[in-house]
């Protein structure tokens, strides 16, 4: 997981070098996309999605692929800034689903969403300390001690731009030790228990299971990120795509999504 | 057998040299190129660019000294001693080229942080907290970057005649005297380059010093981390702290090997 960011930098550190590459693969994909006898669909599906989406998606990707056996879902999980610039660089994705709406925002004013994306979940901040609470944080307040080992993610990423919200919200000054670049990476900052506490979303204290503990911070809600996904408008697989967004924001797809602790609309 | 020299460069050295050139200049070309040069004012002006600029060539500079005071007894110790054991050692130590430098991170935490196995005791018994400040980002620098310079000093040292070790020690040297007055301004030269390259690959680092150190405006955040989360929001903002990163590491090399690294080797 941790070496996925550094991964993404490069991706994104060729994408933006190579300013106007990226289309050939999307033309190359097409060319493989083709229909079933049975009506179904079939080709490559290309989703890009924000990391906090991995568990949940990689399930439905599964469960899309069961019923169209000519399909092939794959995904690209990172942090939604450093995706929605690839998909504005020309990466061939089909999907984009964002943390939130300014990311997604990167896209459709660069005319690269096909309608008008979808809001299909929502996820809130939550307090994750190490099993156990070694240093009794017991709310929002606690994260303004400069006596503890406190992880906030950066302003420049999602999460730490709703941590900002809540913070202004409550009037808590906070006195983080370490501003991180993506919320996998403060959660992990947790699980090591190198950090008494970090401010992360629900849905990763769920995922990160017995190793943290997730404390409510009602003030939260003043921060809550909606997550619109959108078919794109390069997508080489527009069928699949369309596909993937009806079974995300189908029964199915909310219920999955509200087992990994998401609100769902 | 003819020794007369074709002038120029041969054709199969050549076409695949220039392709190496345009390979590593035209990125950089393209950061010159796509740079918002309007914006390089306002951008530059912010205090943050500055902070991170200062933390980068201090902690840099830092991770070098300490890789060369670590790193040259090393470098020694595997180009000289007739230890067993040797070859087991020296790919134990430039273990950190390959490991992924966020693993390098974590591996740090393991054994420094709070609760590693020695970050553990000199928490509890010292009150020593290495994570999140900036001691922890010269050890994440240091960590990736001395093999190196470990790497070039031995070449050197294997490279260097011996002989002259012999005299002094037939002169009645003794082998710390020999190391000192023969050995190391015989190899002067190499410690010089892979200095340089410690220092250039210290100033780049962001994966283990992310990790291990966390990102904190003034403490922890590096040039390279500054880089990376202005590439989340403003990309334009990210290119150019990349161009000033890149200016000050050319320059600075361009001074050293003017200084330094052209000088013939000062042998004893």
């Amino acid at each position: 997981m941790r070496i996925r960011s550094s991964v993404v930098l490069v991706a994104v550190a060729v994408g933006a070098l190579s300013a106007c590459g990226g289309g050939d693969d999307g033309v190359a994909a097409t060319t493989t996309t083709a229909t079933s006898d049975d009506g179904g669909l079939g080709g490559t599906l290309t989703v890009f999605a924000a990391a906090s989406l991995t568990d949940v998606f990689t399930d439905l990707g599964e469960r899309l692929e069961a019923d169209h056996p000519g399909l092939d879902v794959r995904f690209t999980f990172a942090g939604s800034s450093a995706l929605a610039a690839q998909v504005t660089q020309g990466a061939p994705a089909d999907v984009f689903a964002s943390a939130n709406r300014s990311q997604m925002a990167v896209v459709t004013d660069a005319g690269l969403a096909d309608g008008e994306p979808q809001v299909f979940a929502a996820n809130v901040l939550q307090i994750a300390v190490p099993a156990g609470n070694p240093a009794g944080v017991t709310g929002l307040a606690d994260l303004a001690r400069e006596e503890l080992a406190l992880a906030v993610c950066a302003p420049q990423v999602p999460c730490g731009a709703a941590a900002e919200d809540v913070f202004a919200a409550a009037g808590v000054e906070a006195a983080p030790d370490t501003l991180e670049e993506d919320v996998r990476a403060a959660l992990t900052k947790v699980e090591l228990g190198e950090v008494d506490a970090a401010l992360v979303y629900t849905t990763d204290v769920t995922a990160a299971g017995d190793a943290v503990e997730g404390i409510d911070v009602p003030e939260a809600e003043r921060a809550v990120n909606d997550y619109p996904i959108a078919v794109l408008t390069e997508a080489p697989n527009p069928q699949a795509g369309a596909a993937f967004v009806d079974l995300v924001r189908s029964e199915e797809g909310r219920q999955a999504l509200a087992d990994a602790g998401f609100r769902t609309p | 057998m003819r020794r007369t020299r074709e002038p120029g460069v041969p054709v199969p050295l050549l076409v695949p040299a220039v392709l190496a050139v345009a390979f590593l200049v035209l990125p950089l070309a393209g950061l010159v190129l796509r740079a918002p040069w309007g914006e390089l004012g306002p951008q530059l002006a912010g205090p943050a660019v500055g902070q991170a600029l200062r933390l980068s060539l201090v902690s840099a500079s830092a991770a070098t000294a300490l890789s060369l005071v670590l790193g040259v007894p090393l470098a020694w110790v595997l180009a000289r001693s007739r230890a067993r054991g040797r070859s087991v050692l020296r790919a134990l130590v430039t273990v950190p080229l390959v490991l992924p430098p966020v693993v390098g991170g974590v591996a740090l935490f393991l054994v420094l942080g709070r609760q590693g196995i020695v970050g553990r005791w000199l928490d509890q018994a010292l009150d020593v907290t290495i994570p999140f400040t900036t001691t922890a980002v010269v050890i994440a620098e240091t960590f990736v970057a001395m093999p190196f310079l470990v790497i070039s000093v031995e070449g050197a040292l294997r490279a260097a005649d011996a002989r002259f070790e012999d005299a002094a020690a037939t002169l009645g040297a003794d082998r710390w005297t020999t190391f000192r007055r023969v050995t190391l301004p015989m190899v002067a030269p190499g410690i010089a380059a892979g200095a340089v390259l410690c220092w250039a690959r210290a100033l780049g680092e962001f994966g283990a010093t992310i990790t291990f150190a966390g990102n904190f405006p003034g403490t922890t955040q590096t040039m390279p981390l500054a880089v990376y989360l202005a590439l989340q929001q403003d990309p334009d903002a990210a290119i150019v702290l990349s161009l000033v990163l890149l200016a000050v590491s050319v320059a600075t090399l361009l001074l050293l090997r003017d200084r330094w690294l052209s000088r013939p080797g000062a042998a004893a």
